[in-house]
């Protein structure tokens, strides 16, 4: 195009504007078809190596004396702005204080989860962003991770040992840096228990009091919402390890145990006990309306994660909320006390280019100041790290820590804690969908539906 | 077959017919040479129906047959998208897994898409077909009415999603606060509640389908000679004679296009339904199985193949039968 027009001469005005107008077109056409294809075939496996790095940390403070460690290539599923900017300033801050020279690629979270599997066997980043649990392990199974065992062999006195469970594969090795976690809790307006003389309630008996006290007074109990399918997974997994402890849960998630077994028919029988102090059409509500019921002070409680409180967009009734850990059954496990706390952290892929610039990093995310870094930016969650400085936190943010601190045992939640093909849509979701549907169907059909619908599934 | 083609042709090339390059019959040995020598085409014409047919097969059969028959072979294996090496051949377990109920989800899919295309057929086209004969007696405002009805299918599906959300959700929609029950606990869940989400779902489709073949059918109706309606109202014909016995028969084929058109919409829906719930909870569609077992992490791809060809055969077995009927009609 260019030289079609100096050829011709610029003096020339219509010759001249020609070209541009076929130039502007050609861009046009260009833009959209690539626009086309980023749009049809923008898998993750070439996103991150050819889009230019989203965010750079400045120079790195390079320590005199020590030769830098060079670039290390991070995927990022962080595409939010609020978590992208506080990845970043914890990977500036981890330049700082290493060698090494982060280089984040940010990807679509959807996008991001949606294509690991091809992107992890392309050629990944060194370092990822992931979830701790089965899936995890996994990858790792798969040979898509590198061990870690040797960060952790300086950075575990950093966590407690739930953390490190969560983190290790199913050979006994690392593969995973927590980076911060929130727990699923039941969440209530402090406001209106006050009102109505409400006392938190610590046991089942007392919860299922406390709710017919609350449903005689005109509210809903519990908020509860399930037309995404997920969010009652969460009540699947507390009521679970309440009723049959983690270690059966766990195991049940990685297909040890059985659908059929007796002891997972006592979960749905509980949840039975439950259903009729939960909102009717749950599965016609998003978790969103389920949280604005409860800040609405239309329903008195809800089981959700600690995010719920986004919607609370008013921060004097973000102040007003408070969560106390699900009431325990009276059993063996009352002392467990387990939970739903999913963790986010980094893994570092398969043949990273920068192993030693990669595992610094790592090193460095797994202290508290880097987590707390993150934090400062994104306040909906609780650093992993023992060292972090919690007297920063907010009340909601430290009782979270206390909450999860207390636990025994942190599950990750169902979907991160299962094989993907049975988590999926029209798999557990719609099965649990089946069962609010119709509470009191014949529950050993049921769950036998469940168990060979798992054993359809191809051995992994 | 031949015969049908070469009618078309021959007219404006009727001495050269034979030199076409359909061979009508001639001594096979002597044609090539013949038809070479005085051939209509020069060289570069033939390239360029070389090109003309050759890059758009290429295309078709790249983009069209190849992924086509890959979802056939794929179909008999299982895969978790990870590594070649890694397909196995399973044989036909995909497909007894799916017959057998060991999928839940499959024969209703099945059901709710056999509903929608009934609804479509009976119900929704003959609606539009209704209110475009309607529209054509130019009553006042009709261009009004037109827009009115056709609006919804310019709207876009994640638009049109949303909208119906507004209307049928349970707290603050607007059919349960005309009601009175919005919040309460005698609130219809339309979307949320199995016995009625697909007749929720299905209003909406309708809503949009109506417009299409509304608009459809009004562009054949302006098509028909005012000629044979004059004529069958000279003889005496009411109104309904008159639609049903002159102006239906003579727009074949717009019906045929309606016809196929209204199948393939239903066979083929998806985007309402997905916006809607992902296709759980009584809102199943074969369609929705295959993206959710293909596409994500759950990554079955032999048992998402396997549920794409049922879709396939379903869908291309009453097309390729419509349109083998009206090509031979035409024919006759």
């Amino acid at each position: 195009m260019a030289d079609l027009r100096s050829s011709r001469g610029p003096d020339h005005p219509a010759v001249a504007r020609r070209p541009r107008r076929t130039a502007a077109r050609f861009l046009v056409i260009g833009v959209s078809l690539a626009l086309i294809a980023a749009a049809c075939g923008g898998g993750a496996s070439q996103a991150p190596a050819s889009h230019p790095p989203a965010s750079q940390p400045e120079a790195s403070l390079t320590p005199t004396g020590a030769a830098p460690l060079g670039d290390v290539t991070i995927g990022s599923n962080y595409s939010d702005q609020v978590p992208k900017d506080a990845f970043a300033a914890m990977l500036n801050y981890c330049a700082t204080q290493t060698t090494a020279t982060p280089k984040i690629n940010t990807v679509e979270h959807g996008a991001f989860q949606d294509s690991l599997n091809s992107y992890l066997q392309g050629t990944p980043d060194d370092v990822f962003t992931w979830f701790a649990g089965y899936r995890m392990r996994f990858f790792a199974a798969q040979g898509l991770a590198t061990d870690i065992s040797d960060v952790w062999a300086t950075a575990g006195s950093n966590y407690t040992d739930a953390f490190k469970q969560a983190s290790t594969g199913d050979d006994g090795k690392q593969y995973f840096i927590p980076m911060y976690n929130y727990p699923w809790v039941v969440i209530y307006r402090k406001s209106l228990f006050a009102e109505k003389g409400y006392t938190v309630p610590t046991t089942w008996a007392e919860f299922k009091t406390l709710a017919a006290k609350i449903q005689a007074d005109g509210l809903v109990p519990l908020a509860f919402a399930d037309k995404d399918g997920w969010p009652a997974m969460g009540t699947f997994d507390i009521l679970n390890m309440r009723q049959n402890g983690y270690k059966f849960h766990i195991d049940l998630m990685a297909g040890k145990e059985k659908w059929t077994d007796s002891r997972v028919k006592d979960v749905f029988n509980l949840w039975k006990e439950l259903l009729p102090f939960t909102q009717p059409n749950a599965l016609g509500r998003t978790w969103q309306e389920g949280a604005q019921s409860m800040i609405n002070k239309e329903a008195a409680m809800y089981f959700l994660g600690t995010f719920a409180g986004e919607q609370a967009t008013d921060p004097a009734v973000h102040d007003d909320l408070d969560f106390f850990p699900f009431p325990v059954l009276g059993n063996q496990w009352d002392s467990e006390l387990a939970i739903d706390a999913p963790i986010d952290g980094l893994m570092l892929s398969k043949a990273p280019k920068n192993p030693e610039g990669a595992k610094a990093l790592l090193a460095c995310v797994a202290t508290g100041p880097a987590q707390l870094e993150f934090l400062k930016t994104s306040p909906n969650n609780v650093a992993a790290a023992k060292d972090a400085d919690t007297s920063g936190y907010s009340p909601f943010q430290k009782k979270m820590a206390e909450i999860i601190g207390k636990s025994g045992a942190i599950a990750q939640f169902l979907d991160r804690d299962t094989r993907p093909d049975f988590a999926g849509g029209n798999a557990m979701q719609g099965f649990l969908q089946t069962f609010l549907n119709d509470p009191n169907q014949n529950l050993d059909t049921f769950l036998g539906t469940i168990q060979s619908f798992y054993d359809s599934l191809p051995p992994q | 077959m031949t015969d049908s083609v070469n009618r078309g042709l021959s007219k404006p090339a009727a001495p050269t017919r034979r030199r076409l390059g359909f061979p009508v019959g001639q001594a096979p040995a002597d044609a090539p040479r013949r038809r070479r020598r005085f051939s209509v085409l020069t060289r570069r014409d033939k390239l360029l129906l070389g090109l003309m047919v050759g890059v758009p097969t290429a295309i078709h059969v790249f983009f069209i047959w190849i992924p086509t028959i890959a979802s056939g072979i794929l179909s008999f294996t299982s895969w978790n998208g990870i590594g070649l090496d890694r397909i196995k051949f399973i044989g036909l377990k995909n497909y007894t897994d799916l017959f057998s109920g060991v999928y839940p989800p499959f024969w209703p899919a099945i059901q709710h898409n056999l509903i929608w295309l009934a609804v479509f057929l009976f119900i929704a086209t003959p609606i539009g077909i209704f209110l475009a004969v309607l529209l054509d007696k130019e009553i006042r405002g009709t261009r009004v009415y037109q827009s009115a009805i056709y609006l919804p299918v310019v709207l876009s599906l994640a638009i049109v999603g949303f909208i119906w959300q507004l209307i049928y959700s349970p707290d603050q929609g607007l059919i349960n606060s005309l009601l009175g029950t919005a919040g309460t606990a005698k609130a219809v869940d339309w979307f949320g509640n199995r016995n009625v989400n697909l007749w929720a779902i299905l209003v909406a489709a309708s809503w949009r389908h109506i417009g299409y073949i509304m608009v459809l059918y009004l562009a054949g109706l302006k098509s028909v000679d005012p000629g044979l309606r004059e004529a069958a109202s000279i003889d005496g014909a009411s109104e309904r004679q008159t639609f049903f016995r002159v102006v239906f028969p003579v727009l074949a084929p717009i019906n045929i296009v309606v016809l196929v058109i209204t199948v393939i919409e239903s066979l083929r829906a998806f985007d309402l339904v997905f916006i809607t719930n992902r296709g759980l909870n009584g809102l199943e569609l074969l369609s929705v199985l295959v993206t959710n077992n293909i596409i994500g992490e759950a990554s079955r791809v032999g048992f998402g193949s396997a549920l794409a060809m049922i879709l396939l055969i379903v869908s291309v077995g009453p097309i390729i039968y419509y349109l083998t009927r009206s090509l031979r009609a035409d024919a006759e």
